[in-house]
């Protein structure tokens, strides 16, 4: 099916697709002014889009009331080290998952999705008992150990499909080569991996650093990281806009930046094996 | 040196019996085409020759040793895939190169090698090249440099040129065979495709659920074949097959004529039948011919003869070109 492409229609697309792109990053971007803004006009209706007294008295006040490198340094060691961990796991058991599956492979798969399913909240109280007695409540292990456990499931399942695209072939045609099992996993196997297991470990990564519930219910202070942060700015007290936006904007523009950097991998990553 | 011995091979998958008691003979230096219909087995029966799956029960002898415990790499063979199953992140000279490199094998040596591999498969320009950046039959010579690179005792082909178009499966076909013979390494061709199997191969294996029905020379196959299931595969197109009162004349439970053997006339005195279709090539015609209680027959005739659907034929047997079955199915021979 031919069809023509006008420069009318192109101009027209180009346009709709930057508007939907605007209004995507629409939340981000307020949520940047905001935070420039002082707390009067952060509310002020109409709001005043760039006309404004512009001031950083915010970031000022939200460094002094809490210490962002502290919890910056909590979101890197609990988002580190449980992508980490969950790699370490996953990559063994989506191996032998792919290339020597049993009758039972679809059925574990399927359970472990399924423990996605659940509501956290429904185990929030037994995991905070058994984290009270094991006295891993506001500990980073106790946090990289429940991240690393939430996203495992995920974490296997996206490695399950870059290993399985992987062709029995090529890994034959190594061992008929004279490769032995670890020079085919240096050789052969990991670089065709790379680009899967990149993308899976970004994607954890972001996972990991944005998740809320088990890091705001687990911890307090010694290991709160940022998404702790940001609610203590929601108190009884009222809501401080533009010092939430402050710590907001804090908080994501590591993972912001990472991800901008990634995004070429990360977008390859989620539509792997869509389209063959 | 490359001599092959199967003695009594068998492969269960589970309750699942794929080769049912396999025993062959592969002289060194010899092409040997396994052939059969699609799950006859003959892909497993490479694979368990490879090293690729393990023997349920039987024997593998390469030059005298049994090779069932061995691990595929130390085999000596090398292996063409259907897929040609390239390494995707490596150029050409890095795929031809893999399997020396394996084998420790010093820069210069590997260099030299890889290179004369290349200039024989015409491949020197493109020996920097991603195996993406290749067509189709440039991978398959790759996949092939691959497998002469090693010098291996036997190269082992599966189904290596039905992933390339018609013509260029000709043009393979004949690389291959040229290759080999001048390489004078043994080769076993994996196909389902007899025309392959005839124009390649010194000896045949015709495989079937499983079992060897008959192994040798094509011409062997062709003029006698042992059973029913033989003489219907090999040959194109299809032998006819009579059975009843015709054959009991004969002395033999079915009759099978090849239709390059049926002598077409307009008035005769052999089997009557209406022509239902005509096939005009120009230098054959090939004839679908009713011959009511006897069938339908194909018959091929040599150059033109002006038929058309619904003009009556007769077909006469050549004399000497009858083939007699059995009830089993089994050759009878005079």
């Amino acid at each position: 099916m031919a069809r023509m492409v006008t420069t009318q229609r192109k101009v027209i697309s180009t346009a709709a697709a930057w508007l939907v792109g605007f209004l995507i990053f629409f939340p981000i971007l307020w949520m940047v002014l905001a935070s420039f803004k002082t707390e009067l006009e952060a509310f002020a209706i109409p709001p005043s889009f760039l006309f404004f007294h512009w001031t950083t008295e915010n970031y000022v006040t939200v460094q002094e009331r809490s210490d962002y490198l502290h919890h910056a340094l909590n979101s890197i060691l609990i988002a580190g080290g449980s992508t980490l961990i969950a790699m370490l796991i996953a990559i063994p058991a989506a191996w032998s998952m792919a290339f020597s599956p049993t009758k039972r492979t679809k059925d574990i798969l399927l359970w472990m999705l399924s423990t996605k399913m659940m509501p956290p909240v429904g185990v929030l109280v037994p995991i905070y008992l058994i984290y009270r007695d094991f006295g891993l409540l506001d500990t980073r292990t106790g946090l990289i150990f429940i991240l690393c456990l939430g996203n495992l499931p995920i974490v296997i399942w996206m490695l399950f499909t870059y290993f399985k695209e992987i062709p029995k072939d090529i890994l034959e045609a190594a061992r008929m080569d004279g490769a032995t099992i670890g020079r085919e996993l240096v050789y052969v196997l990991t670089p065709m991996a790379i680009p899967g297991l990149a993308s899976t470990l970004l994607l954890n990564l972001i996972l990991a650093w944005n998740e809320a519930f088990w890091t705001l219910n687990l911890s307090t202070l010694e290991a709160a990281p940022l998404t702790t942060f940001i609610a203590s700015y929601s108190s009884p007290e009222g809501l401080f806009w533009a010092k939430l936006s402050a710590a907001s904007t804090l908080a994501i523009a590591p993972i912001l930046v990472l991800g901008w950097f990634s995004q070429r991998q990360l977008v390859r990553g989620l539509t792997f094996g869509a389209v063959k | 040196m490359g001599q092959i011995t199967l003695q009594g091979v068998q492969k269960s998958f589970g309750p699942v019996h794929i080769i049912k008691g396999a025993d062959l003979d592969i002289a060194d230096g010899s092409f040997v085409v396994f052939v059969g219909p699609s799950g006859c087995g003959k892909t497993t029966l490479l694979r368990l020759i490879a090293g690729l799956e393990d023997v349920t029960g039987g024997a593998i002898m390469i030059d005298g040793k049994n090779v069932v415990d061995v691990p595929p790499a130390k085999r000596g063979l090398s292996m063409v895939f259907q897929s040609y199953a390239l390494y995707p992140h490596m150029s050409v000279r890095g795929n031809i190169a893999f399997g020396l490199k394996m084998a420790g094998l010093p820069k210069d040596e590997i260099n030299k090698k890889v290179e004369g591999a290349a200039a024989t498969l015409n491949l020197t320009p493109y020996l920097d090249r991603k195996p993406r950046e290749l067509s189709g039959g440039q991978r398959q010579r790759v996949a092939i440099g691959r497998a002469i690179v090693r010098e291996p005792k036997a190269f082992l082909f599966d189904e290596p040129l039905s992933n390339l178009d018609a013509a260029l499966r000709v043009q393979m076909r004949l690389e291959v065979t040229r290759l080999q013979k001048q390489l004078a390494t043994t080769a076993i061709y994996v196909t389902h495709d007899q025309v392959e199997a005839m124009t390649m191969a010194d000896k045949i294996v015709v495989l079937n659920a499983g079992k060897i029905e008959q192994y040798g020379s094509p011409l062997e196959l062709y003029e006698r074949p042992a059973n029913l299931f033989v003489a219907g595969f090999i040959g194109s197109p299809k032998m006819n097959f009579v059975t009843g009162e015709e054959a009991k004349q004969q002395g033999a439970a079915t009759i099978g004529v090849r239709p390059e053997h049926l002598k077409v006339e307009r008035d005769g005195q052999g089997w009557q039948g209406t022509v239902s279709v005509a096939e005009h090539l120009g230098s054959d015609t090939f004839l679908y011919v009713d011959c009511g209680p006897l069938g339908m027959l194909t018959a091929r005739y040599v150059g033109e003869l002006g038929l058309h659907p619904g003009d009556k034929v007769s077909l006469t047997p050549e004399p000497g070109r009858i083939h007699r079955f059995d009830e089993g199915g089994k050759s009878i021979r005079a």
